[in-house]
């Protein structure tokens, strides 16, 4: 083919070399990036669906960025009282503040902004999304593991970041579900012990609502916070180019390599094109999909609320959370304690980040493994994790059920005080089912594929014995999938720390050790190991010389033709 | 090709037989195929350019007020083209990359993620090196009040943010006061308690909410407004006296049967209004607090701690409804000083 020939011709002979000399030179006589670039341009980077929901959280924040800048030429950040004057004639001669009129403004009169709006506003709701899955995604396959631990922490910082500044664009509109929303958090801060009252009136700059807050959210929506996102989003790419991305293990794919496309062109074509895509679709659903129609809602009112309130999907843990909380208060010497607001406001969240910020260090120190990983791992062969994380998710999906609980209710005709007190119990009973019942879906799964290298997989051809009994045959699987199959790490030996040493003293942290070991046990518990070298010697004796007929289902075999004949090429 | 790296692969069961032999695509062995390919996506990317020049016209042509099909015709057209031509260009840079571009996968060698150990050794010796020449621990004094300096340069940023809000006030009240007149929130007319009947819910306002002064121009305006409504705003009730069990103290604080609370929750402060005649309970619509209205305002579910404040009613010379005083207990959400700022509001009564 033209293209491997030309590979072979030198650089500065093509067309191209020629025309592209001259710039290169003066740049790289300038940057010296050359250096940079040669290892760079075509680095390699594998492929899978898997590694595509990170870049999904990515290009919705660049869209965010855009259609963010295209609302701030209009949007103003004050809660100076106006009376409306404009093309949403029921609220004509209405008083509201600068920030809901200028709002109502972009929506109905500048050409565009509607989209934009609901655009900036669908492509938060898919930014924290994203992150979520691209999260989850990077927990289930151990992808968090060394040397990518770091990473692993700014992208959690990066969750908390978004859902912060998701919550402040969220109140910047100034309309009477965001009101609430801002009464709530000013109920939230009010319940920190001690300080409460102090934090309140220097953040609301006075009495809740005051005058300042929607100005502050602002500066802290399109400045501060922007500007964490950007630095911590180029710190998560530059460490991910420098530790090379994971990979699924393979044929021809180990922890020394990384397989797949070049960045230029394929990757690069691959991933910006990826960009327009995501634009495209929110862009669709900015057509198509209304979200928060704050004319809808009207000017907020401390006085008003809509029934069936409700913050955006990811706050929804936490909305669940301070509903379902019992009522405790308490007064510590003169000084009283919210915990029917704080727990499930502060504390809860507080719990859940910093469980997933140690989860990684927790892991190596039970597994006491210490070695770098660059070859993902499947769910089932760490039936722990995989179990852990699915508990996670079930407290974190019954707190959402909570944060529904009245329009679960009024949709399903169910009681609400029923619902409630379900989740105040599925809180803490779900998560431990989950575990239990994903743990044994996870040695299931580990035993099917132990299944699958050892007895080969189901041909379909059903043998008849001359005593007339039935039996279906089995081929051994392509050595490449078994190899796959095969391509994890082997279960540690697990031994007793020594309690003493060899003189009979006891020996040092040895309770600690003892706690280390025990969890290490629990760990590995249950977990499958893959065969050994001798078991698949043995299965392919058994698989070729069963009964002494042997079975020519080899490499080659196709599956089975529509009159029952083996199909062999 | 990578046997002889991993040194760990005699112990496993099944050896890696490589990488997979490259499959060409169609696009590789027939150049029609390819040419084919390339007319798809060269019209992928005409057509997005129509649409863009589409969002052009409909951004000059479509008047705000037209609808298409239930939406704004402006909103759908400006999303369709644009998301439509977004979408196609994408699709086609990604079929492009797919079907044309090169597809030979490349292996590159991973480094692990430590630099060598003489680059971390000299590393060291630089630190050590500078630090040494700092005199950093030899010169104890010099650098314990360097960082004192420093610690002192957090103090100017710490007090420079006191002027973010006033020091906490004001919150044990509000702008009830005796003698002030219940109105309706919405059309500002004082409360008869003739205007009520059994089960019926009012949402009420203090007077001072509507009230002008000689020039016309509202008392209460913007913020202070808000504020003011944020801890005033009432519900007015009516029940049958028999069904009311008032505590001790509350007998003479409703006015047949009319009684009035804080429509703030005591919870997180959202304004509760969902009111269930038959069991007189009011729910609030953001956390389903339930509080008894005939019981004081007790709660009987949900989060919030604290009963909903009731305000003492009375009547004046003209028969409308009046607070006989500030509500006696804390409105709005609890807060640290709670306790010590009920004390006081105890003791003034």
């Amino acid at each position: 083919m033209s293209t491997t020939e030309q590979e072979y011709t030198p650089i500065q002979d093509t067309g191209f070399g020629k025309k592209a000399a001259g710039p290169v030179e003066w740049l790289d006589d300038r940057l010296g990036l050359a250096g940079v670039a040669k290892k760079n341009l075509r680095k390699v980077f594998p492929e899978h669906w898997s590694f595509m929901l990170g870049e999904i959280a990515l290009w919705s924040f660049v869209v965010l960025l855009l259609t963010g800048v295209f609302l701030t030429f209009w949007y103003q950040p004050s809660m100076t009282e106006v009376e409306y004057q404009g093309s949403y004639l029921p609220f004509n001669g209405l008083e509201m503040s600068s920030a809901y009129k200028s709002t109502l403004d972009i929506s109905f009169d500048i050409r565009g902004g509607l989209l934009i709006r609901q655009i900036h506003h669908w492509a938060a709701a898919l930014f924290v999304a994203a992150m979520m899955v691209h999260m989850l995604r990077v927990m289930f396959t151990g992808a968090y593991r060394k040397p990518r631990e770091i990473n692993w922490l700014i992208g959690l910082t990066l969750l908390l970041l978004g859902l912060v500044e998701g919550f402040a664009g969220y109140s910047l509109p100034d309309d009477l579900l965001s009101g609430t929303g801002l009464r709530f958090v000013d109920g939230l801060i009010r319940s920190i012990p001690l300080v409460g009252s102090y934090a309140e009136f220097f953040i609301f700059g006075g009495e809740f609502p005051g005058d300042e807050i929607i100005p502050r959210l602002y500066m802290a929506h399109i400045l501060l916070i922007p500007a964490l996102l950007l630095g911590l989003i180029g710190a998560h790419m530059l460490l991910l180019v420098f530790h090379k991305h994971t990979q699924w293990p393979g044929p021809g794919r180990t922890e020394k390599n990384v397989v797949g496309y070049p960045m230029l062109p394929v990757y690069a074509a691959k991933a910006g094109g990826f960009f327009f895509v995501v634009f495209g679709f929110l862009a669709v659903m900015g057509a198509l999909l209304q979200i928060n129609p704050i004319w809808a809602y009207g000017p907020y009112n401390p006085s008003e609320v809509t029934a069936g309130s409700q913050p955006d999907w990811y706050m929804g843990f936490v909305e669940g959370a301070v509903r379902v909380m019992p009522n405790w208060e308490s007064t510590i010497f003169g000084s009283t304690v919210s915990w029917n607001v704080f727990i499930p406001g502060m504390i809860l969240p507080g719990i859940f980040l910093t469980v997933g910020m140690l989860w990684p260090f927790l892991e190596q120190w039970i597994t006491g493994d210490k070695r770098e990983h660059h070859l993902l791992e499947r769910p089932r062969n760490a039936p722990f994790r995989t179990a852990f994380i699915v508990a996670g998710m079930t407290a974190y999906a019954v707190l959402w059920i909570g944060g529904g609980n009245d329009i679960i209710a009024t949709k399903f005709g169910l009681s609400l005080n029923a619902i409630t007190r379900f989740v105040q119990v599925g809180f803490f009973v779900a998560p431990v089912i989950a575990f239990m019942v994903t743990k044994r879906i996870c040695i299931g799964l580990q035993r099917a594929d132990a299944n699958r290298i050892l007895h080969g997989y189901e041909t379909g051809v059903i043998e008849r014995t001359p005593d007339g009994g039935f039996s279906e045959r089995h081929a051994p699987l392509p050595a490449g999938s078994q190899y796959t199959l095969t391509a994890h790490d082997r279960l540690p030996a697990l031994e007793a720390p020594a309690e003493t040493d060899g003189n009979g003293v006891a020996a040092p942290h040895g309770r600690v050790a003892k706690v280390q070991s025990w969890l290490r046990a629990r760990y590995y518990d249950g977990a499958l190991d893959k065969p050994t070298v001798e078991d698949v010697h043995h299965a392919e004796e058994h698989l070729s010389g069963h009964d002494g007929h042997p079975v020519e289902l080899g490499d080659e075999f196709q599956g089975v033709s529509e009159t029952g004949i083996p199909r062999v090429h | 090709m990578s046997d002889e790296l991993d040194t760990r692969q005699d112990a496993e069961p099944i050896k890696d037989p490589g990488l997979p032999e490259h499959l060409y695509r169609p696009q590789d062995v027939d150049e029609s195929q390819a040419r084919r390919t390339e007319r798809q996506i060269a019209w992928m990317f005409r057509i997005a350019a129509l649409l863009l020049l589409g969002f052009c016209f409909g951004y000059f042509l479509i008047d705000k007020d037209e609808t298409f099909l239930g939406w704004s015709a402006q909103n759908f057209t400006f999303g369709m083209t644009l998301g439509g031509a977004l979408l196609l260009m994408g699709v086609g840079i990604i079929q492009w990359a797919k079907k044309l571009m090169g597809d030979h996968e490349m292996v590159e060698m991973r480094h692990p993620s430590a630099s060598s150990a003489e680059d971390r050794a000299a590393v060291l010796q630089d630190i050590n090196d500078g630090v040494k020449e700092s005199g950093f621990g030899r010169r104890p004094m010099i650098r314990n009040s360097l960082l004192g300096a420093m610690g002192a340069l957090g103090l100017p940023a710490i007090v420079l943010l006191r002027d973010l809000g006033p020091l906490p006030h004001g919150q044990r009240d509000t702008v009830w006061k005796k003698g002030m007149r219940l109105v309706n929130d919405v059309t500002g007319t004082p409360i008869k308690p003739s205007d009520m009947q059994v089960g019926q819910l009012v949402n009420g306002e203090p007077a001072i909410v509507y009230e002008v002064d000689a020039d016309g121009e509202r008392v209460l305006h913007g913020t202070e407004l808000l504020q003011a409504k944020s801890k005033a705003a009432i519900i007015v009730v009516r029940m049958r006296p028999e069904d009311i069990t008032p505590s001790k103290g509350r007998e003479n604080w409703g006015i047949d049967g009319i009684l009035c609370y804080s429509k703030i929750c005591t919870h997180v402060g959202c304004p509760i209004s969902l009111w269930e005649q038959q069991t007189h309970h009011l729910l609030c619509p953001c956390h389903q607090s339930t509080f008894d209205l005939a019981d004081n305002g007790k709660v009987v579910f949900g989060p919030a701690h604290r009963p909903l404040p009731q305000l003492p009613l009375g009547l004046d010379d003209e028969g409308y409804l009046i607070a006989m005083s500030d509500f006696p207990e804390i409105v709005a959400p609890s807060y640290p000083e709670l306790a010590r700022d009920q004390k006081k509001l105890d003791n003034k009564a």
